[in-house]
């Protein structure tokens, strides 16, 4: 035991070993300490009207998200950066068809959205217009961007907090929708 | 200690909620209020963490207490309020989480060190008392004549 004087710093070494290993999960997207699990997955989806964001007089609602089976539900703002850094990912998404987009455009001005929208392309089937972010609340939401993914009974499987890049699709989206369907 | 006593006084003053977010909702009774602002501060605030509802002025804070004020002068019992958070935002919002295995460290770790703190440091006395009391009190009869030099030394002065 004459070593003993050393256990402390061994002990600060162990945790600077645990603090680098959180940093690289970070890093490399894996882990993120401001997620917060949601309880929602594997729940219906929350019931809402809202007005559509282009269309004037119609509505978006929880039945649009289920009526052509699997979809995704996007949560998106005009003055939300990372959103614009998904952006391109999603209108590939929807060029090739891979799966209908909805939107919710949160707590954004009419006007802005759809500029931004004008500007950078539309991905979506529809945007509902949540201008004072009630329906957001409702799908717990509190950071933009994020995604759902809804099957065709209406059940949330599946949120994804944060942008939506190639990587995530590939390894945490796309396999739950390829499983979803599945089911058919 | 007049002045030090007003310098830690001024230091805990924002722990007083000093900082606590200042809204606009009216309340026609003061019981309602007062249940408004226990809930904004057992509710946590989803995007700034570390920070409850009453004393965050993130946007999504401010939905989250128009949201208590309205359920509120719904008529809704405080736990519906907190349940229909838990609901979307799951425990997390809560500061107070109820006791699950996944919990248990955050309700009983605090417990846990202590009483680990504890045997360590009996341990550690008992180890020490034992230690001393184990020490030979004679001296050799070479230290003991150095000793008495040295005390003679002092008693020539």
């Amino acid at each position: 035991m004459k070593a003993r004087f050393l256990i402390p710093l061994a002990l600060f070494f162990a945790l600077l070993g645990l603090f680098y290993f959180a940093l690289q999960q970070m890093n490399a997207g894996e882990y993120n300490p401001r997620d917060i699990p949601s309880p929602l997955v594997g729940k219906p989806v929350p019931v809402f009207s809202l007005p559509s964001l282009k269309v004037a007089d119609a509505q978006v609602t929880n039945a649009d998200l289920t009526a052509p089976g699997v979809s995704l539900f996007n949560v998106w703002a005009s003055w939300c950066v990372a959103c614009r850094q998904e952006h391109p990912f999603l209108m590939e998404l929807s060029r090739r068809g891979e799966i209908p987009i909805f939107g919710l455009n949160y707590k954004d001005e009419r006007d802005d959205a759809i500029a931004w929208l004008k500007r950078f392309g539309d991905p979506y089937t529809a945007s509902g217009y949540d201008r004072e972010g009630r329906v957001g609340i409702d799908w717990g939401v509190y950071g933009v961007p994020e995604t759902f993914v809804v099957d065709r009974n209406g059940t949330i499987r599946y949120k994804h907090i944060g942008p939506v890049t190639e990587k995530a699709w590939r390894e945490k989206i796309l396999p739950v929708i390829e499983q979803v369907r599945g089911e058919l | 200690m007049k002045r030090l006593t007003a310098i830690l006084m001024l230091a805990l003053l924002p722990l007083g909620g000093a900082w606590a977010a200042i809204d606009a909702f009216e309340f026609d009774n003061p019981v309602d209020e007062r249940r408004y602002q226990a809930l904004s501060e057992e509710l946590r605030c989803t995007v700034c963490q570390n920070q409850s509802l009453a004393d965050s002025n993130a946007d999504l804070a401010l939905d989250l207490r128009r949201k208590v004020y309205e359920m509120i002068l719904d008529g809704r019992s405080d736990s519906e309020i907190t349940d229909y958070m838990v609901a979307r935002y799951g425990d997390f919002v809560l500061y107070r989480p109820p006791v699950t295995p996944v919990t248990y460290g955050l309700w009983y770790g605090p417990v846990a060190l202590f009483l680990l703190g504890t045997v360590v440091l009996v341990v550690y006395v008992r180890r020490r008392g034992r230690a001393a009391d184990g020490e030979p009190e004679t001296l050799t009869d070479e230290e003991r004549k150095r000793l008495d030099d040295l005390l003679d030394k002092g008693d020539g002065r």
